[in-house]
């Protein structure tokens, strides 16, 4: 999944603003020429200051999604009722955990190890997708993530995989190859409970009302407060507006689920005939704020994990690397 | 016993097996010491539940026993045949690598005497999954190799799981009612052959890695009987726990 469509940024551009001074301008416009005739930027290439820390900031935040994405569901694996959901679920996880893999080596190729990159992530100066700052409460929370966390993830990906830098495109082509299965497996468990039983149905449509606010935060503030770069879009680092891609989603999904007999949260939520747009109520971006700042529901919880297994795994990775390698993968990266 | 009882014992103490560490492996899920190792573990939890999931559906099948999700989901603990070995909670990573080295080193062995076994359908599945367990005996020498040689604290660490695994391990090749007569028929050679084939295959690793071999005073012994460490029930709830939510419903 889970590449969350918002990517935070560190509000501080005055020193980033100070090295983008200072990058060739000839060079510059030859990288430009490049991206705008579609070719991809490959690692040893020259490329913008900022270029290289907006895609490392970028990627790193996608690779800590699908670590930190593992976790909600990865509760449920114990108590997947049945063999089929459960080695579908260990399988989906599996394969998230894989695309965080990819992911890290994919920014490592701009010069950031994956250390630095954990070590970012537990000490809360790097940034994951909010949604998985809520809990999976129950199995219906599974399905609802399984199936529109990760057809809501698909939009994104899809869109940053016609991005520039050739590494991530690729990356991103398999694990979107990978997510159209996952989607299916939460599709699939989604239908059995929404056609199942009063007490499944129950289950399901609980599940469906706690996750929409999460899932309309998802792709992150409305254009019009977001402070989107057109550089980023010149560059395609970014590759699509916020707004566009949560109307895309609903557009895609909306009428699968009321198809269902489910209701949303929103009596507002409806598709403009005229603009072709879903008109629908703002969710609370107070709150999106706050759990992006560390004070969602799950937040601790979710780095305690982490720090758990970076802490008793250091003696391991210690045993695999040579001292010199676990110093240097330590440092912070120039 | 009558001989379609004892094969019908054999095949649940293996699945029982197969299940329960898969569950277990796979709540290593998001807590591996390197990204690599959670897709490990994931990967062979999925292999081992897939394996305890083909002999269930040899009860049912070749049995006429229930459902395989009824039979996996909704027993208790005295129902189950697994050894304590596999009921062990994950603790740390090295008692979770150490008996992952053990414990496929023995299935390997078991299901290797299997794929020349009388009884087709074991033979059959055996020939499949022997083929997927090269990948897992590979996996753990390697790990438990490398671990063992890169300095004294890492080796003590792995002392100490075998140390405390040993005892445990000996326990899978707990000896059954019916045995005999499974011996005779070629289902299968028996337990103590196995157990003398595993020491065969586990010592040149543990060898290599500079552990010392405890010996098997003391082979901990009941869970082929129905009787289990206080760990088993509290998993069965976690695992049911959906499921016998409502028993019929499909899921």
């Amino acid at each position: 999944m889970y590449g969350g469509g918002y990517i935070f940024d560190e509000p501080n551009r005055k020193q980033q603003r100070e090295e983008q001074l200072h990058d060739d301008p000839v060079k510059l416009a030859a990288f430009e020429a490049r991206i705008a005739r579609g070719e991809k930027i490959e690692p040893g290439d020259w490329m913008p200051v900022e270029y290289r820390r907006q895609l490392i900031r970028l990627i790193e935040q996608h690779a800590h999604s699908e670590i930190i994405g593992a976790l909600p569901e990865g509760t449920w694996i114990t108590r997947a009722p049945g063999f089929k959901r459960k080695l579908a679920l260990i399988a989906k996880v599996q394969d998230e955990v894989g695309h965080g893999q990819l992911l890290y080596n994919a920014a490592e190729t701009l010069g950031k190890s994956r250390e630095a990159m954990i070590n970012d992530l537990l000490s809360g100066k790097s940034k994951y997708s909010n949604v998985f700052n809520y809990p999976a409460e129950t199995w219906a929370d599974v399905t609802v993530i399984g199936f529109l966390i990760d057809a809501a993830a698909i939009v994104n990906q899809v869109a940053n995989s016609k991005g520039s830098y050739g590494p991530y495109c690729r990356a991103l082509e398999r694990i979107c190859y990978e997510e159209s299965f996952h989607l299916k497996q939460g599709h699939d468990a989604f239908i059995e409970l929404a056609t199942g039983t009063p007490a499944q149905k129950a289950m399901l449509q609980d599940a469906l009302n706690r996750w929409w606010q999460p899932i309309m935060h998802f792709f992150g503030p409305p254009d019009k407060t977001s402070s989107h770069s057109e550089k980023l879009m010149q560059w395609k680092v970014k590759m699509a507006s916020n707004d566009d891609m949560r109307n895309q989603f609903l557009d895609a999904y909306v009428p699968k689920i009321w198809e269902l007999g489910l209701t949303l949260p929103d009596p507002l939520l409806k598709k403009n005939a005229d603009t072709g747009k879903w008109e629908y109520s703002d969710p609370d971006w107070d709150l999106f704020f706050e759990v992006i700042k560390g004070n969602g529901p799950c937040n601790k919880e979710r780095l305690d994990v982490r720090k758990w297994a970076e802490e008793n795994g250091r003696w391991i990775r210690k045993a695999l690397m040579r001292e010199d390698e676990m110093e240097r993968s330590a440092l912070p990266v120039a | 016993m009558q001989l379609q009882q004892a094969i019908q014992e054999l095949i649940t103490k293996m699945a029982d097996d197969e299940l329960v560490i898969g569950h277990r492996n796979s709540e290593w899920t998001g807590l591996g010491p390197v990204m690599e190792e959670d897709i490990a573990f994931s990967s062979m939890a999925q292999d081992k539940i897939g394996h305890a999931w083909a002999l269930y559906r040899i009860l049912h099948e070749s049995f006429g026993g229930s459902d395989p999700d009824q039979f996996a989901f909704l027993r208790n603990a005295q129902d189950f045949r697994c050894c304590h070995f596999v009921e062990m909670p994950i603790g740390s990573y090295e008692f979770s690598l150490m008996r992952h080295f053990l414990f496929d080193h023995a299935e390997t062995v078991r299901y290797q005497s299997l794929s020349g076994s009388s009884f087709t359908a074991l033979q059959h599945l055996a020939g499949k999954v022997k083929g997927e367990l090269k990948y897992h005996t590979l996996h753990a020498d390697a790990w438990v190799i490398q671990l063992c040689t890169a300095g004294a604290d890492s080796r003590q660490r792995m002392q100490s799981a075998l140390d405390n695994c040993f005892q445990l391990a000996g326990g899978i090749f707990e000896p059954g009612e019916g045995e005999d007569l499974l011996i005779a028929e070629h289902i299968y050679p028996g337990e103590a052959a196995l157990y003398q084939q595993w020491l065969n295959n586990i010592s040149p690793v543990i060898e290599k890695a500079g552990l010392i071999l405890p010996a098997l005073t003391a082979p901990v012994y009941g869970g082929r009987k129905g009787q289990h460490t206080q760990y088993l029930q509290q998993l069965l709830e976690e695992m049911g726990e959906v499921f016998r939510l409502d028993p019929e419903a499909t899921w």
